[in-house]
């Protein structure tokens, strides 16, 4: 064999090529076209002796085409192609001259054998290679199978282990399965649960959407719902649960289980129960407290049309005398009957009683007929406190003052009614209490919380909204003006003139009674001495001016009022103060120390309201008072005629009392000239009231004192 | 709910596999009749997807054989499917024995094929983990035994990138092996694309849907995109290219027209 141009190993390699070029694109071999010809060359090689050779090997040409195979020629057109070559070319390529005939047969043969042997080992590949994706699936099979085991038996654990209750249901609501969790929960065997369906598992308390939600669920709208649902267990008892339920669905989204989680709170709720009971209720009474009753009274006031509420609000009259007397306890017995007591006045739907705090109680009706029900709630009310009420062995009488609101729903906030209410019942009780008294929006626009006052005292001194009003104060003997009373009065910006009853009690209550009383003292004093200057011919005259209790306990009392005299320039005998006999009652040397150091000096010190306490006559030498004020309710039943001898008898004693312990007495509340004669006729030295003068402006008293320096 | 992360997915052969249709394009048969019937409707739309596939064989093939002349030894091939002939191992070990093979794929039985195909390999493994979680595959035992991460590895990502959705975020998994990996290590990659397929895109679509149907969806990009997954390479000559334009030593009339669809390419880290 030559390697020569057109030698027979050139002429072999020719055949390759061709054949390689039209096998080529239908291989799937990752090797180039020319590696993959020097693939095909020994199989060409191979063809080419075996159609020579002198006897006929069918397994050459069988191996060949099982070579092609493992050249990765499996595509049939590979071999298809592969046989038109071998038929066309390689009798002219690798006959080298011998008989054509004899060639043409033997290349058909061997074409016959290429293509068993291609046929052969594409099955074997097949079969082979088949089988091994089979064990790779097999195998790939078992280790997810064990994964999955694995998985499963985790979330076993899981399930089981659970503290929250798990369980499974069909669509329809069948249970498949629950954990041992869910179990102990309901109290019940897995068979007993098994047989169940969720659906009837409905309990009173269910929210309205809790089954609307379930039915959104089941049907795929919903993927989870959250709830809270209480369930009845076999023993009867309730089982309540944070219900959270989750739709699953399988790998094409379709809805498949529910499941549900639970979390037994019970207990929790029992709990929240009681604080809620205890955030609600009184710990004394036992009654709604003021939180419970806003909800409820908010509740009402938000009803619907044609819904009314009616409100009763109660304070006891004179109840802080039973606690200042008789100690708390007794007072807190006190109260714990008369709310008893009330609470069985409020036993129809829709009526609650609840202790706002202090001796102050509601009663609160509902409905659309609270017109008439409002007027007797009250009544029974006022019929069950009648009964005195027996605490550690003493019969207390028990009164109380009622403010009445009623209305219909959705007009009025809680706040606004209840305000209302409070201001109605100060109506009752500035009416002399133990009664009822509806709400009038007139007199409620007029009225004034004591709250709202208190808040705007300490502003109000500042803005200059106090004045001074000053009632004369006569001389019975010659019906001249000897001095005047400072009456301190506050020019409110919504509600008016105030008189002092209204803001001294608030004023004393927050500290404000020192600075104010400084500043009236002062006004008085500056006034007095303007009139002074006026009328210095006038003879004497003299400043009444009022001291609270508070005043008298403060440090500066003495040295304040030096100042101020001083700095009007006016001596301390033109001022006198006065001080209420109860505030003296069991006073001791060191509250008596700076009146008597006061009384020293020279200014007078007057015992305002005498003869409403319990005064003890003989105190009254210990006391550096100069003056008597005889109360008011003395002079009112000489307003009849004939006056009361008894009455008449008691001022005549007064008064020669007085004298002896070389005190005047001033009489007030002098209305007519018939009971100023009387007054006089009695020994009374000077007078004050309506017979003279009103309290008015300084420039009234001014005239007045005119009239009297030319009268 | 959601199948926790570490609860493998059930084997269900009667779900078509693309590593499965791929060994199919490629005339093996580590197929069932499933994987066979997808790979022919694919087929009828591009019915040069078998000379695709074998482009990217022969690319690879290239790739490894650059991969050793330029030095590197380790390989880590992901999305290596099913091993038929011609596979990373193979060439690299042909060349440079003892050279360092991992494969990874997602799929549980083209895992455990490889295994049975790399039994006796000491120098080979297969690991069982996903491209989206590169972490999972650099902690791997395999890639801790067989790779040694402080020299240059060269990363094979050969037909695998367009099987992964963008908010699967394949360019944070392809940043985040290409930071574990030494400096000089490559990336190899091939992508499906609509440029340089010899159909109207429409018709091309059509191929796009079969694998949509089976819940795998294939992600045509631009060359553009694909380039973008280079970031932080350098591009080796001639770039990012067809397939048969990558430093193949053939003239192109003996390509076949289909294998110019796609683009391959090689990067190097400096």
């Amino acid at each position: 064999m030559s390697a020569g141009p057109d030698g027979p190993e050139d002429r072999l390699r020719r055949f390759a090529t061709i054949w390689s070029r039209a096998v080529f694109p239908v291989t799937s071999t990752s090797s180039t076209r020319p590696e993959f010809e020097e693939q095909l060359l020994p199989l060409a090689r191979r063809l080419s002796e075996a159609l020579r050779a002198r006897a006929f090997d069918a397994d050459e040409g069988r191996a060949v085409g099982a070579a092609l195979i493992a050249s990765h020629c499996t595509d049939p057109e590979a071999l298809s192609r592969s046989l038109d070559c071998v038929d066309a070319y390689l009798v002219l390529y690798c006959g080298d001259g011998g008989d054509q005939e004899d060639l043409r047969a033997r290349s058909g043969r061997l074409q016959h054998a290429m293509a068993a042997g291609f046929a052969q080992a594409l099955r074997e590949r097949t079969l082979a290679e088949q089988e091994a994706i089979s064990a790779a699936a097999l195998k790939a099979q078992g280790v997810v199978a064990q994964a999955l085991h694995d998985t499963e038996a985790r979330f076993r654990a899981v399930f089981e282990g659970a503290a929250i209750g798990i369980g499974i249901a069909d669509l329809t609501g069948n249970i498949l399965q629950v954990n041992g969790a869910l179990l102990r929960m309901f109290g019940v065997s897995e068979q007993a649960i098994r047989s169940r369906n969720v659906k009837e598992w409905t309990h009173p308390e269910d929210a309205p959407q809790t089954w609307k939600l379930y039915d959104e669920l089941v049907r795929g709208e919903r993927e989870h719902y959250h709830v809270e649902k209480a369930f009845y267990r076999p023993d009867g008892t309730v089982l309540w649960t944070n219900l959270t339920v989750s739709l699953l669905r399988d790998a094409d989204g379709e809805p498949q289980y529910q499941l549900a989680l639970m979390e037994d709170t019970t207990e929790r709720r029992l709990l929240n129960l009681r604080l809620r009971y205890e955030a609600t209720h009184d710990a004394l009474t036992g009654l709604p407290n003021r939180t419970f009753f806003f909800e409820r009274l908010e509740k009402a006031l938000g009803a619907g049309e044609g819904q009314r509420f009616g409100l009763c609000y109660l304070d006891l009259d004179g109840f802080k005398t039973v606690n200042d007397s008789l100690g708390h306890a007794a007072g807190d017995r006190l109260l714990v009957e008369v709310a008893d007591r009330l609470q069985s006045c409020a036993t129809a739907p829709g009526e609650m009683v609840a202790r706002l705090g202090g001796d102050e109680f509601v009663a609160l009706t509902t409905g659309p007929d609270t017109e008439r029900e409002v007027d007797e709630l009250a009544t029974r009310i006022m019929n069950v406190l009648v009964a005195p009420i027996s605490v550690d062995g003493r019969e207390l009488t028990v009164r109380g003052s009622i403010g009445i609101v009623e209305g219909p729903a959705g007009e009025r906030s809680p706040a606004e009614v209840l305000r209302s209410a409070d201001i109605t019942m100060y109506r009752a009780k500035s009416a002399g209490g133990n009664r009822f008294e509806l709400a009038d929006e007139e007199a409620d626009a007029r009225a004034i919380t004591r709250h709202g006052l208190t808040t705007a005292l300490p502003t109000a001194l500042d803005r200059g909204e106090f004045f001074i009003e000053y009632q004369p104060l006569v001389h019975l003997g010659d019906s001249s003006v000897r001095g005047a009373e400072a009456l301190v009065r506050w020019l409110h910006p919504q509600h008016g003139v105030l008189g002092p009853d209204r803001f001294i009690p608030l004023a004393e209550h927050t500290g404000l009674i020192v600075p104010l009383g400084r500043w009236v003292l002062e006004q008085s004093v500056r006034q007095a001495r303007a009139w002074r200057e006026r009328h210095d011919d006038a003879g004497p005259f003299r400043i009444n001016v009022n001291l609270s209790p508070c005043q008298l306990t403060h440090p500066g009392l003495v040295q304040d009022t030096v100042d101020i005299l001083e700095r009007a320039g006016m001596a301390p005998d033109a001022l006198c103060l006065e001080v209420t006999e109860s505030a003296l009652i069991g006073a001791d040397d060191a509250l008596l120390k700076p009146l008597r150091r006061l009384a020293d000096m020279g200014v007078d010190i007057a015992l305002d309201d005498f003869g409403t306490g319990y005064s003890n006559l003989a105190n009254l030498r210990r006391l550096p008072v100069s003056i008597l004020k005889l109360d008011r309710s003395f002079t009112q039943s000489m307003q009849r005629f004939p006056a009361d001898p008894v009455d008449l008898k008691i001022v005549e004693g007064i008064v020669s009392l007085a004298h002896s312990l070389n005190l005047a007495v001033t009489v007030e509340g002098v209305e007519t000239g018939a009971q100023a004669e009387q007054l006089r006729i009695l020994g009374c030295d000077t007078a004050q009231g309506w017979y003279y003068a009103r309290p008015g402006p300084p420039e009234r008293l001014h005239e007045l004192a005119l009239v009297d320096a030319t009268g | 709910m959601e199948r926790p992360a570490w609860a493998p997915r059930s084997i269900d052969i009667s779900v078509p596999s693309v590593s499965r249709i791929y060994d199919y394009y490629l005339g093996g048969s580590h197929n069932f009749e499933v994987d066979r019937e997808a790979a022919r409707k694919a087929m009828d739309f591009m019915p040069g997807l078998p000379k695709i596939m074998q482009a990217n064989r022969a690319f690879m093939r290239r790739a490894v054989r650059f991969a050793l002349d330029e030095g590197i030894t380790q390989f880590l091939d992901i999305g290596s499917g099913i091993p038929t002939f011609g596979n990373v191992h193979e060439v690299a070990q042909a060349g440079r024995p003892g050279a360092r093979v991992v494969y990874v794929d997602h799929d549980p039985v083209a895992v455990a094929h490889s295994q049975a195909v790399l039994a006796g390999n000491d120098d080979a493994d297969v690991v069982a983990a996903d491209l989206r979680k590169p972490q999972e595959i650099l902690s791997s035992s395999e890639v801790e035994r067989l790779i040694d991460l402080n020299r240059p590895v060269a990363l094979l990502l050969v037909a695998i990138l367009h099987f992964v959705e963008d908010e699967d975020e394949p360019y944070e998994a392809v940043a985040q092996l290409r930071d574990a990996l030494a400096p000089g290590s490559m990336l190899v990659l091939t992508h499906a694309s609509y440029e340089g397929i010899p159909l109207p895109e429409e018709r091309a679509k059509g191929t796009v849907d079969v694998y949509k149907d089976i819940r795998n969806p294939l992600i045509m990009r631009s060359r553009e995109q694909i380039a973008r997954f280079f970031e932080g390479y350098d591009m080796v000559e001639p770039g990012l290219v067809p397939m048969p334009s990558w430093r193949s030593d053939t003239t192109p009339d003996d390509e076949d027209p289909w294998a110019f669809s796609g683009f391959a390419g090689v990067g190097r880290t400096a």
